[in-house]
């Protein structure tokens, strides 16, 4: 699907990363690497960094320490438009939607760095401009399609409940077609059905669209179901990495998770 | 019942993704445009052109131009009147070094040099937001009257400081200046204005206004997404200005004739376009249209009514005429925070019902 | 002392007097944005309404003497005022803010607005829109004192308003920090919905912060109405003191202070020294100027915290 895949199978890699805000140090000397194609869980308890670790890689925060090597190409900040535009797309762990615009928008919005004409023709719609829209409002449907939101495609997104917003923010990240695909909580807040119908679309994803993905989750039953290898964080270090079964029976992060004495 | 969209079925999106996918609201407006461009010409005479028609059409563009910015974008500015200003300035400019260019050029061209005036006085939005940019746009506001009204050049060291626009001729009938016909001058003023709207539409419905309505509502994921906030606010500021530049070279030349910066590009005018979008509703074309109506109409109906109506005496009628004004205002803000166009869209939702209530 | 460094101290000296006053209309906008959230624009007009109330008391011809044929003291006419402030205020909050609670900032804006002009009319149909001078008994004149042992020409009235301007920022913030309501004050600015949860009457508190900066409108009042007389450009004064907002931040009031100050001094040098090369009257601008280019280095403002965004 992309001619710049990595020959050796390494899509990204994160080289002894560390972030402090003023005195307090979200992430210490953090390394670890997503393969092509894999789906990648990030996991650890509250304020274990999870998050600033996705801002970093999306170039939101940048850290004081470490690089970052992405399709073969290292550097130790970057822009998020530049990482946008790279095939790094994300969803946030708060909602974060166009509230005011509808949801077929919100999607067409992910598209935006696909998307060239500028405002001049867009002002005189016939022609270039609109056959470009065509062209990615076909793309905007097979995700609405995909993702089984036909019916709420003109409804403003801030009237829809919870889950169906997570489900369009999920689609405005795929309406980027990304390489790389970074969620925050994508299932947090919901029920059990919700969550096994987004499993579903997190698993198709990375089939359909051969999308590698890097998810942050709590619930440990689908982290350890859909991942193939797992990252565990506490207090900003990195204390496992491997397979679901291998993290299972760390010691480090049975501590962590149930609470040993941080001296 | 004859407002329904029952059986109006769209088969590609070219048609799903039309302006009016009601067949009912396309017969309307294409009548109502019929009316405004063949009708009204017929009556016009010059009081309703001077008094309403010709302002309204001048500020309604201006209202679009703030809208994009403030209600598409979300970056509040109150630089408007010192925008207009620009605008006015610019086709005096124009119009007094190169007689011979055709007047839809002068006018163009004058929103274009607005728009580069415009993004310059956009940058601190890039590093500022919400109050403290509106106040910052201030800056320009009273930076710019007062530069048209020191620097002789720009008036032509007229001895007044005032700038008088000559009288142009488009097809052969006399658009501006004294001897203008109603008729022609509102029609000038009419068709920049449709033809701007529906541009203003066309924009705000494609990966521009997108990138505009992205940043506005969450700026941080906008920029996350790929939308790069500098190019889409400076680009924000740019065709609002060009538009906001236009309406000041219609406002100046079609309308006033002749004007004194201080007197005309105040920053009364700024509120003043700020309440049209306000009140005609954030975010909407249609409604910056119907704000600007709103807001040229009711003095003069307050006026009316109070002068001539219960013979108030016009002194006491103008300090009432401002508290009303204050009281309609707040009175609006309450009752529909999103404007006239909401109403607008809640009439039409009813009228779809109509004669059911459910 | 050279003549020319005098002149330099006038100038100075004035341009810290005139920040003060500045920085007291300032004070009333901080005041209220602090506690809701909005940026009252009505505050200027609130200044001039708060001195026209405050000379129609005491004025021979005003609707007192009109109808009950005397005139109050100037202590009288000052409580009385007062309590006006404190009704306007209640009335705001009743017929206005309480309708509004959930609105966005812009529409609350907007609303201060639609205030300013309503108040500004109704003044005018109540009290006439002539020019009245406004005298308190404040000293006017060149100070004695200053002009004698130093030679150096200061205007009484401006030494006390930056003296009153001085003890008002002490009470203000005595109240603030060392109050109950103070502290609930603070607590509504931080998170309305939070401070509601915790049984905090987010009407009792809109009330006194309008009425306490109606009666800061009433200080700033007086002493500009007492320099140039009562009249509508009064309400302009909300215009200067806004660059001082964004220099200083709309939430602090050692910000609104120091901004007043540094845009006051700015000016007066800037008109002096600056003025004649470009045409002068650029204190219409130059303080807008003054203020944006500042912000574009510290754009959280002088006292404004830095802002950790995250998502």
């Amino acid at each position: 699907m992309n001619p710049e895949r990595p020959p050796n199978g390494v899509l990204l890699e994160v080289h002894n990363i560390s972030l402090a805000f003023g005195g307090v140090k979200a992430i210490e000397d953090v390394s670890f690497d997503i393969r092509d194609g894999e789906i990648r869980a990030i996991i650890g308890p509250n304020g274990a960094g999870k998050s600033s670790m996705l801002n970093v890689i999306n170039g939101f925060y940048h850290p004081q320490q470490g690089s970052i090597t992405y399709k073969g190409e290292t550097r130790s900040q970057m822009k998020p438009h530049h990482a946008a535009s790279r095939g790094i797309a994300r969803t946030f762990q708060n909602i974060a939607l166009f509230k005011g615009m509808s949801t077929l928008d919100n999607i067409m919005t992910g598209r935006n760095t696909l998307m060239k004409k500028n405002v001049i023709w867009q002002a005189l719609y016939y022609g270039p401009a609109r056959n470009e829209e065509l062209k990615h409002r076909e793309f905007a449907e097979h995700i609405i399609d995909f993702l089984e939101i036909q019916a709420i495609r003109k409804t403003p997104v801030g009237r829809l409940p919870y889950g169906m917003q997570k489900r369009v923010e999920l689609g405005r990240a795929l309406a980027a077609e990304p390489d790389l695909l970074l969620l925050d909580e994508p299932m947090a807040g919901m029920n059990v059905e919700e969550k096994e119908d987004m499993c579903r679309f997190v698993l198709d994803v990375n089939e359909e669209f051969a999308t590698t993905i890097a998810l942050i989750e709590h619930d440990m039953g689908v982290v350890m179901d859909i991942s193939d290898r797992v990252v565990v964080l506490d207090y900003g270090k990195k204390i496992a990495d491997g397979t679901p079964d291998e993290v299972r029976g760390n010691q480090g992060v049975i501590d962590a998770y149930l609470g040993v004495s941080h001296e | 019942m004859f407002y329904r969209e029952a059986g109006q079925f769209k088969t590609s999106y070219i048609a799903d993704q039309s302006i009016l996918p009601i067949a009912q609201d396309r017969v309307f407006v294409f009548g109502f445009m019929a009316v405004a461009f063949l009708g009204v010409p017929w009556f016009i005479d010059s009081y309703w052109a001077n008094a309403i028609f010709v302002p309204f059409l001048a500020y309604a563009l201006a209202a679009i131009g703030l809208n994009l910015l403030t209600g598409y974008c979300g970056q509040v500015s109150l630089g408007t009147g010192g925008f207009m200003a620009v605008g006015a300035f610019a086709t005096f400019k124009l119009i007094t070094l190169f007689p011979d260019l055709n007047l839809i050029i002068v006018i163009l061209l004058s929103g274009a040099i607005t728009a580069a005036v415009g993004v310059l006085f956009g940058i601190p939005s890039l590093r500022i937001k919400g109050f403290y940019l509106a106040v910052a746009t201030l800056a320009a506001q009273f930076f710019l009257v007062w530069l048209f009204n020191k620097v002789g050049w720009f008036f032509n060291y007229s001895p007044t400081g005032q700038i008088t626009m000559p009288s142009v001729e488009m097809f052969g009938v006399l658009v501006t200046g004294p001897s203008a016909s109603p008729a022609a001058r509102y029609l000038f003023c009419l068709g920049f204005v449709v033809l701007f709207a529906l541009a203003a539409k066309n924009i705000v419905r494609g990966r521009v206004g997108r990138s505009w309505m992205a940043i506005r509502d969450m700026d941080i994921a906008a920029e996350l997404i790929g939308i790069r906030p500098l190019a889409a606010k400076l680009s924000a500021f740019a065709v609002s200005s060009f538009y906001i530049g236009m309406a000041g070279a219609l406002y100046f030349g079609v309308w006033l004739g002749s004007a004194e910066p201080i007197e005309a590009f105040g920053v009364e005018q700024s509120f003043l376009v700020l309440f049209m979008i306000i009140i005609g509703g954030l975010g909407s074309i249609l409604g910056s249209v119907l704000g600007a109506a709103f807001m040229t109409l009711m003095p003069i109906f307050l006026k009316n009514f109070m002068v001539d109506g219960l013979a108030v005496e016009v002194v006491t009628a103008k300090h009432v005429e401002i508290t009303l004004m204050g009281v309609l205002i707040v009175f609006f803000l309450i009752v529909e925070p999103h404007g006239l166009a909401r109403m607008w869209q809640i009439l039409k939702e009813k009228l779809r019902l109509w004669p059911f209530p459910y | 002392m050279g003549g020319e460094v005098i002149f330099f101290l006038e100038i100075v000296i004035s341009g810290v007097m005139a920040g003060v006053m500045y920085a007291l209309v300032a004070l009333g906008f901080v005041l209220i944005f602090k506690a809701s959230g909005i940026f009252n624009f009505a505050q200027g007009v609130m200044c001039l309404f708060a001195a026209l109330a405050l000379y129609d008391f005491m004025a021979p011809g005003g609707w007192v003497d009109r109808w009950f044929g005397f005139t109050f003291p100037v202590w009288m006419a000052i409580v009385l005022t007062i309590g006006v402030m404190v009704v306007v205020a209640w009335l705001i909050e009743r017929l206005v803010l309480q309708h509004l609670v959930k609105q966005e900032p812009i529409i609350l804006f907007m609303a201060t607005l639609g205030l300013a002009y309503v108040l500004e009319g109704v003044g005018d149909i109540l009290f006439g829109s002539d020019v009245k001078p406004l005298d308190i008994g404040i000293p006017q004149g060149a100070s004695d004192w200053a002009l004698d042992n130093y030679g150096i020409y200061v205007e009484k009235l401006e030494l006390v308003a930056a003296i009153t301007g001085a003890v008002l920022v002490t009470i203000l913030g005595i109240f603030f920090h060392r109050t109950r309501i103070g502290r609930a004050l603070r607590a509504v600015a931080d998170d309305h919905q939070a401070a509601l949860s915790v049984g905090i009457s987010l009407r009792t508190i809109w009330v006194i912060v309008w009425s306490v900066s109606g009666i800061v409108a009433l200080v700033a009042g007086i002493m500009w109405g007492s320099k140039s007389g009562v009249q509508f450009s009064l309400s302009l004064i909300a215009l200067k003191a806004l660059p001082v907002l964004i220099l200083g931040g709309f939430t602090s009031v050692p910000g609104a202070i120091v901004g007043g100050l540094i845009i006051g001094v700015g000016e007066k040098l800037a008109e002096v020294y600056l003025g004649p090369f470009v045409g002068g009257a650029i204190e219409n601008w130059f303080a807008y100027m003054l203020a944006l280019v500042f912000l574009l280095f510290r754009p959280q403002g002088l006292f404004g915290e830095r802002i950790i965004e995250r998502v």
